[in-house]
This record gives structure tokens, sequence and C-alpha cells, in this order.
């Protein structure tokens, strides 16, 4: 971590787009958890993710990111798949 | 070459501002400020500036409009007074702790409520801890004099800090007085270009202005931001002496009149500072060691000199234009006694709080003060340590 001394004049970003490099994921209480065999790859989870936290690879949902993923439950609320392709579980048990 | 000139204390900052040829300005007007706005419109209109004018909606978008150019590196000045200022509270903060050099004259007005729009200091008092500097201006030639050099203070590169320039509302910025104003060729080559730092419209060097801060680096940013504000201090001084050379009159933290050798000292800034001198000649002919000590800079708050101009004296009196509620006195007077309580000799002091809404300050409120200070110096007896003047009891 950077002394006061350290920082840049007005608490400017100068390597733009480090928002990445923010680890937000220990905030989480539950996560996602993906079950990829009910998954219709709807693309929903990935439009209403606050956090941008869906990981698409290929065109396809492969799961979520957990660095940034706050546990807001919004995707599993949202998943349009019977059976849901998204269950929140207890962060302890992980 | 200077020339004297006859003008209203908006018409000055007017001057000035067309003078300094800002990027951007963005008005919101309000009362008592108002004409300093319709100059510069007025100016623009003629083709005698190239300012880009933004009417803005409220005082609060008018200062986030000036945050806004003054990121995208545009050399940004505005005006505003009372409410207009308490309306840009929120952004005040901002601007300070982006570090963006803005020059914002405030002509003193009241707060609400009661409604009204006289001059007294309530605005800047209460924008005091928002991370400005404060210049405080008796009288049109120091109105004009404190915008230049709150250019270059601003701008210098270890400050970058925004600028308050005050001074009171009709007092000073409606009564006409002679100044001398400096050519502009002159005004020119001493604020000098504007160099923008790290602008945001530089897209080759791309930077993020605004990100969120928590635990992690909220307060190391405010400490880093406070370093500017006391390095303005030198700041401050050098361009003082540098303006004296260029133009002739030089400026430091203060100014004592006649305050040397005087055992009675009052502190006050703005305009009641020429009221207090009119009383010292006065007194002083009568053989009375009477003195002034009139503070041009708020923030940073200059204790050091202060302690070191006040610490001989018998009894100071500190003149406070706006009513701290439930503290003990006035803003200035917490400093000023602030800043004496390490000295192992110290005078007494006390406090009158004057002028609220507009209230006149006269010549012979001045003598009862000087007169009360006589007195707790013979009795040693401070019988109100917070008093008020021309009020009605």
């Amino acid at each position: 971590m950077k002394t006061w001394k350290d920082l840049p004049l007005g608490g400017i970003i100068k390597d733009v787009g480090n928002t990445k490099d923010y680890i937000t994921g220990t905030w989480r209480t539950e996560r996602p958890v993906f079950l990829e065999d009910n998954c219709t790859q709807c693309f929903m989870c990935c439009m209403v993710c606050p956090d941008s936290a869906v990981i698409i690879k290929d065109e396809k949902v492969i799961g979520f990111n957990y660095n940034h993923c706050k546990g807001c439950g919004i995707c599993a609320v949202e998943c349009i798949s019977k059976p849901k392709a998204i269950e929140m579980e207890k962060e302890e048990q992980f | 070459m200077g020339k004297r000139v006859v003008m209203t204390g908006n018409e000055t900052v007017a001057e000035a501002v067309r003078q300094i040829n800002p990027d951007v300005i963005a008005a919101y007007p309000i009362t008592p400020s108002t004409a300093v706005v319709e100059y510069i419109s007025q100016y623009i209109a003629d083709g005698l500036i190239d300012t880009e004018f933004v009417t803005a909606e409220s005082e609060h978008s008018a200062l986030s409009a000036c945050i806004g150019a003054a990121v995208g590196g545009g050399r940004v000045v505005n005006a505003t007074s009372g409410q207009g200022l308490a309306l840009m509270w929120e952004m005040l903060y901002i601007a300070s702790a982006m570090r963006l050099p803005i020059i914002l004259a405030v002509i003193n007005r009241a707060l609400s409520g009661p409604i009204n729009i006289h001059g007294d200091h309530s605005d800047t008092m209460g924008a005091r801890d928002c991370g400005w500097i404060q210049l405080y201006s008796e009288d049109c030639q120091e109105v004009y004099d404190n915008i230049l050099q709150a250019v270059r203070i601003s701008e210098h590169i270890d400050v970058r800090i925004p600028v308050i320039v005050a001074l009171d509302g009709f007092i000073t910025s409606h009564a006409i007085e002679t100044l001398e104003t400096e050519g502009d060729e002159d005004v020119r080559r001493f604020i000098g270009d504007y160099i923008p730092l790290n602008s945001i419209l530089d897209i080759k060097n791309i930077v993020t202005y605004g990100a969120i801060d928590f635990q992690d680096y909220y307060f190391e940013h405010k400490r880093h931001q406070l370093e500017g504000l006391h390095k303005s201090a030198e700041v401050i001084k050098s361009v003082g002496k540098e303006f004296g050379k260029t133009f002739g009159r030089e400026y430091g933290f203060f100014e004592g009149y006649r305050l040397d050798d005087a055992e009675y000292a009052i502190v006050v800034m703005n305009s009641a500072g020429g009221t207090v001198k009119t009383v010292i000649d006065d007194l002083r002919d009568k053989g009375r060691k009477v003195g002034l000590l009139k503070l041009r800079i708020f923030r940073p708050f200059p204790a050091i000199g202060i302690a070191e101009a006040l610490k001989t004296k018998k009894v100071v009196a500190v003149l406070d234009r706006t009513s701290s509620a439930g503290a003990q006195g006035g803003p200035l007077f917490n400093e000023i006694r602030s800043a004496l309580y390490n000295e192992p000799t110290r005078p007494k002091a006390v406090n009158y709080i004057y002028g609220l809404g507009g209230k006149d300050l006269t010549a012979e409120h001045i003598r009862g003060v000087y007169e009360a200070l006589e007195r707790i110096d013979k009795s040693r007896k401070i019988d109100r340590l917070v008093d008020y003047l021309n009020l009605r009891e």
C-alpha cells in the first residue's frame, strides 16, 4: 500500500480501468453457483449483473468471477431456466 | 503602466476577469454578485474576451460546470454570494479534493434565515473547512490585486488548490472607489499562460478523476490534499512579494496598521479594516497606543505570523462578522486565540460579533471597543468573552 506522499495529485487514477485489480468479492455472504446442465445460454444473468462478473467464453456462460461478484443474487432471481441454472449458497460453505 | 480608474467592487472583479480572459465561466447570478457576471457577459458579447460563458440552472450546477471545465484543462473563474455559495457546498469539497485551480469571487452575503441580501461573512466562514484558500479584501484595490494573485497561487504546481477571493457585499461590491489597474499585457505577463495538468481531454494520457476511495486510501488522499494547502503559504508569500515588485503593491498574510508598538489591537477582515484605521489615526493623535491586524489570508491560517505580531499586546479584540452558533465566539476569534495559546506571554482576547446582515459598524463602535480593551487591561477582568456591536439590547 502507498503512503500519502506517493499519491498522485487530486487522487487521479493514471492506470485507468484498474477496478479489475480491486477485489470486492470478499464482501459476499452468498455466492451464485452455476449449474451448467440447466443453462439455456439466454445471457439474462450477464445482462442483469451489476458487476460484470458473469464469465463468458466462446459465446457461452461458463461461471462467475468470484473476485468481483458481491453476491447480490439478481442473476439467480432473473435466471429463466427451469430448473434454475444459478443457485445462491452460503459463502461459509466454500 | 497602471492607471487610476473608478469602479464598483463588482466591476473590479469583472475587470480583473477580463484581463485574465479565462477559458470558462459558469454563471448563476445572485445578489450582490450579479453585476460581476453581467459585466463579463457584456465583455464576451462585445468580443473583448473569448471566454466560454455557461449559464447554469443553480449554483451547484455552476460549480459543477467549473469543475468539469477545470478537469478538462481550462482556466476557470466564477462568482457568487451567500445562498449561492451555500448551494455550492458539496462541490466546493470536490473541487479542492481534485486539486483544481478555480478562482471564485465571493461577494460576502448573510445566510438565510431570516432572508437577507446584505454583507456579512457567514457564507465564506461556513465554507472555511472545505479545502479552499481564502483571501479577504478591504477595498476595490485589494479585490483587484487579490484576484490577479489568486490565479498565480492557485495554479502553482505545489498548490493546485481553488481560491476564494472575498469582498463585502454592497459595502465593497456596490460602492464606487478609485483604484489602480494595470495594463492588459502586464497582467497577462504576471499571471502567465495556464498549463493544464492531467486534463481528461488529453487522450494520450488518460486519467480518471473522482474515483471511489474507502478505508484503504481516503485518509491518505485527504492528507495529500492538505499538503497543497500547507505549501500554499510560501507561494502566497512569494507571489505577494513578486506582485509588489511588479506593480508596487506588496502583500503578505495580513496587514499590520500602527500595530508594532500598539498595546491594544483589533483584528478584522475585509471592509471594516478601513473604519478601524480611521479610528486608530484619531486615537493615536490623542496618544493612545492602538493598532490593527487586518487579516488577508484566512485559509491556510497563518497562525505563527499572527502569534508573533500579537503576543506582546496587552488586550486584543477579534471582530467576527458571523455568528458561529454554539461555539465559543466566532471562527476568527477561535483561530486567533488558539494561535496565541502556546505563547509564553500572550494578550487577553475578547470577541465581538458585528455587522450581521449588513448592520453598520461605525467609528463610534470601534472607539467603544478600544475603550473596553483599556478597561479590561486595567481591571484584569473580562466581563463578556463574546459581545455584540451595534445590537439593540
